[in-house]
């Protein structure tokens, strides 16, 4: 069983946001929207100073709450990949699943429903990187399968120090940042 | 040491804090709670036959119709994806408590109609066909034993509902204790008492329904200590998030409206009251239904806005 994962390289990240308009423009995320973003994470104590540049969206966690909470089963995970979707038909957008979510990963979208980051699902499906991975112009993100011990994110993952985010919220994300 | 998040997101709703659910959920929440105390009240008055006092309980699962009514109307206006509500009832999903409720409220009307069936109201005798149905469901034997357990037990059922609804939600620090569901069950049992209390018909009803909202209340002061002990001997997200109702934002509304007029006035006014001190008054009660529904717009408000 495949087991979809984002690794991203904060070294790389220059934090240009060419992720976020691919998104946008693959998937017509309403204006106002983003199903991505960037963060700059500033720590320390001037002048040593240390700032993290990371791209940020959907965790596609193993432990979803958004899936749990959801009444109606519109937020279900994908048969391929374990990615968290949602069947727009099925939402009723009661917007419980906005509440569970400690990343904020999602919206509602003007027509009603819940939206978040797909993994470009549809992309996936035939063969290709999602939208924000395949644009990347400093080639700091990487897409692909954990199950699989000899994929470009599972050696990466071998080989360098990552973290991923809020992980005492007890969801088990799957976008891994390198640092 | 300085740590400091610049995010370009600003999804609507979502940022800079939290805030999806606007007036509709409290007033659900709140609504729902006090129909379920009074789901509660009516059952135990039917299990226990109280008729030598003209109960003006028997109005009450009438009333409870209408509010019920009006809170499902809030919980449907709050629904982003309306024409779509009637997905709750293709599924039946154990892990939502958002589901079991949907399910529990299709249950609640008709056993509430029963209990205003079986006890029909003097204005409704007239009616010859509710009168029918009124002698039909009296004719069945051990019917008020039915209905009134039915009451007190899906009253119990959605009272609890309201507050494991939010407590699930473990993103939301404020809202994840598992006392929740407590805290809102006595507090819609004590404005439920505090409304029956408001439309009673003599000072023995009275008396009676200000001797259980005291109980209630009581117990309603010691839930919120114990919530508060909980969360503030916590992680430090669950400490954030209760500072906000204790000394932030939410501060002067809690302190002000929920514990001192909403609890601890009414139960100073109601002692007095059934110990023939002062007489019995509309204060205490709506003191307790306006604390009440502030109550729900506090948690709702300052439980988006908390996070990890």
């Amino acid at each position: 069983m495949a087991r979809f994962v984002m690794v991203i390289d904060t070294k790389k990240c220059v934090g240009c946001m060419d992720c976020v308009v691919a998104c946008k423009t693959e998937n017509d995320v309403p204006e106002g929207f983003n199903r991505d973003w960037i963060v700059q994470d500033v720590n320390g104590k001037f002048p040593s100073l240390n700032m993290e540049i990371r791209s940020e969206r959907c965790n596609h966690c193993d432990n979803p709450p958004c899936v749990t909470c959801c009444p109606t089963g519109a937020s279900h995970v994908h048969d391929l990949g374990g990615v968290v979707l949602v069947e727009y038909n099925e939402c009723i957008g009661c917007k419980a699943c906005i509440a569970s979510c400690p990343y904020d990963a999602r919206f509602v979208n003007p027509e009603g429903y819940a939206d978040k980051c797909t993994f470009c699902i549809h992309r996936v499906e035939k063969g290709e990187d999602p939208a924000c991975v395949s644009v990347c112009p400093t080639h700091c993100m990487y897409f692909g399968d954990i199950e699989d011990p000899n994929s470009k994110v599972s050696l990466l993952l071998k080989q360098r120090k990552y973290h991923n985010l809020k992980p005492e919220a007890g969801t088990k994300p799957h976008i891994y940042y390198l640092v | 040491m300085m740590n400091e998040l610049t995010n370009t997101r600003h999804n609507p709703g979502i940022d800079p804090s939290l805030h999806f659910w606007g007036w509709e959920i409290p007033v659900y929440l709140f609504l729902g709670g006090m129909v379920a105390g009074m789901m509660i009240i009516s059952g135990y008055f039917l299990y226990e036959k109280k008729e030598e006092f003209n109960c003006s309980c028997y109005q009450i699962p009438l009333i409870s119709l209408i509010l019920l009514s009006v809170g499902m109307f809030s919980l449907f206006l709050d629904l982003e994806h309306k024409l779509y509500f009637w997905r709750l009832y293709t599924t039946l999903k154990i892990s939502s408590p958002m589901s079991w409720g949907s399910w529990i409220l299709l249950l609640v009307y008709p056993v509430i109609a029963a209990n205003a069936l079986i006890q029909l109201p003097d204005f409704m005798k007239k009616n010859s066909f509710l009168n029918m149905l009124s002698g039909k469901l009296n004719s069945i034997r051990s019917s008020y034993k039915i209905i009134a357990y039915g009451n007190m037990i899906l009253g119990t059922a959605l009272g609890i509902y309201t507050g494991v609804l939010l407590s699930s939600l473990g993103a939301r620090p404020l809202w994840n204790t598992s006392i929740l569901w407590l805290l809102f069950l006595l507090s819609g049992l004590s404005g439920a008492a505090a409304f029956v209390h408001l439309i009673a018909k003599n000072k023995e009803e009275r008396v009676l329904l200000a001797k259980t909202d005291n109980k209630v209340i009581a117990a309603e002061l010691i839930v919120i200590f114990l919530m508060i002990i909980n969360m503030l001997s916590s992680s430090e997200v669950h400490i954030n998030a209760v500072n906000t109702i204790l000394t932030g934002a939410y501060a002067p509304a809690f302190w002000v409206f929920v514990i001192t007029a909403g609890l601890l006035i009414p139960l100073l006014i109601q002692t007095l009251a059934v110990n023939n001190k002062i007489r019995h008054t509309a204060v205490a009660p709506i003191l307790v239904i306006a604390g009440g529904l502030v109550l729900r717009f506090i948690i709702v408000y300052a439980g988006q806005a908390s996070g990890y």
